[in-house]
């Protein structure tokens, strides 16, 4: 399917800009074919189905997520996520969207978060997390990040996740500095974004959540680096645990006052 | 049960551009699940368009479509305020119709 996208898009590209075929690197190809799937985001639909399930009454006690404080008041939207990772009193963690969503499936609507986090990504009530995470991101499409860092809690997290990005291990003995501490630097086609300073609007941090073309699945933060993880051929912390938020908040932290595009589209 | 479309009309010059976006696996049929099995084709076969009830499209649609298509066409000489509406049937005979109006 990956293939069939990229073989279009080169057609289309042809077609459009016959002439600067030459001139034109391979990133620029890359983001003109974003620039024609853009239109049609399927990111679209599980925001959509999102809006729906935080509305909607479900779980063992029978409420929508509408009372869910996502760090702005019960049942703000809006806003919310370019506020996150940040710390709850509630539950007395800092914690980013995922992580909060599962707490606040607990809380009301009686849900076993323990049991979800440990669902395969793509299966059921994940099905349903990742369309939350779309509806709750998109609502604040085009802010800038201001995580707050003023309690000791927050500092503490962005500290932890700043050592884990550094930290070398595993069979290739790399870090997520590896590929992500300097700018210019790809893995095959794809860029890769300097997250040790801001990389713009909408790049890195800020373009995830994001629909992957080449899986037809959307993908949260937390599957996000999953799959770093598994480059890294790193065990994955696990689904919302302290080492992922860490890591959030040092990649939100750094990336500061960028204006949040997400759920983007990804190749 | 099929998740509802998103479907936008926007007048453009004399007619219109509706941008329709369908929530559909589209299985090829050609694809082989972890245990090996074939994992049966599932896709829209067709699609209708409409313009305050009559049809000014269809389409014929199979394998080579992508997941969760996109797709685009202009109409001309819809105003804004008509009624456009969107159909697909796959090969399971499932049925689904959203409408929108042109704004």
């Amino acid at each position: 399917m990956r293939r069939r996208a990229l073989a279009f898009a080169l057609v289309a590209a042809a077609f459009a800009w016959p002439g600067a075929q030459a001139q034109t690197g391979t990133a620029d190809g890359i983001a003109q074919y974003r620039a024609l799937l853009a239109d049609g985001n399927p990111a679209e639909l599980w925001e959509a189905k999102g809006e729906l399930l935080w509305k909607q009454k479900r779980g063992p006690k029978n409420v929508s997520l509408e009372g869910c404080d996502l760090g702005q008041g019960a049942g703000v939207v809006k806003g919310a996520f370019v506020e996150l990772p940040r710390y709850f009193a509630d539950t007395k963690r800092v914690q980013d969207l995922e992580s909060r969503l599962l707490s606040c499936m607990e809380a009301q609507q009686g849900f076993n978060a323990a049991e979800i986090a440990a669902t395969p990504f793509g299966r059921g009530e994940q099905l349903n997390l990742e369309a939350l995470v779309a509806y709750v991101s998109a609502a604040s499409r085009g802010m800038k990040f201001r995580l707050p860092q003023a309690r000791a809690e927050e500092r503490q997290m962005f500290e932890a996740g700043k050592r884990i990005f550094y930290f070398r291990a595993g069979p290739y003995d790399f870090s997520c500095a590896s590929c992500h501490g300097e700018a210019g630097k790809r893995i095959r086609l794809q860029e890769l974004p300097d997250l040790t300073r801001n990389p713009g609007d909408g790049v890195g941090y800020a373009a995830w959540p994001a629909y992957r073309l080449s899986s037809g699945e959307l993908w949260g933060m937390q599957r996000r680096l999953n799959d770093c993880y598994r480059q890294q051929r790193f065990p994955f912390p696990g689904y919302a645990s302290d080492a992922t938020i860490a890591l959030a908040t040092f990649m939100g932290v750094k990336s500061q006052g960028s204006v949040s595009i997400a759920p983007s589209i990804k190749r | 049960m099929s998740d509802p479309m998103r479907i936008r009309a926007q007048v453009q010059g004399s007619g219109a551009v509706v941008r329709v976006l369908m929530s559909h696996e589209m299985e090829t049929g050609l694809r082989k699940d972890a245990a090996g099995k074939t994992i049966p084709a599932w896709h829209i076969t067709e699609i209708v368009a409409a313009l305050n009830g009559q049809t000014v499209m269809t389409a014929q649609w199979g394998t080579a479509i992508a997941k969760n298509p996109f797709t685009q066409f202009t109409l001309k000489s819809a105003k804004a305020g008509d009624k456009i509406s969107i159909s697909w049937v796959d090969n399971r005979g499932d049925k689904r119709t959203d409408e929108a109006v042109v704004a």
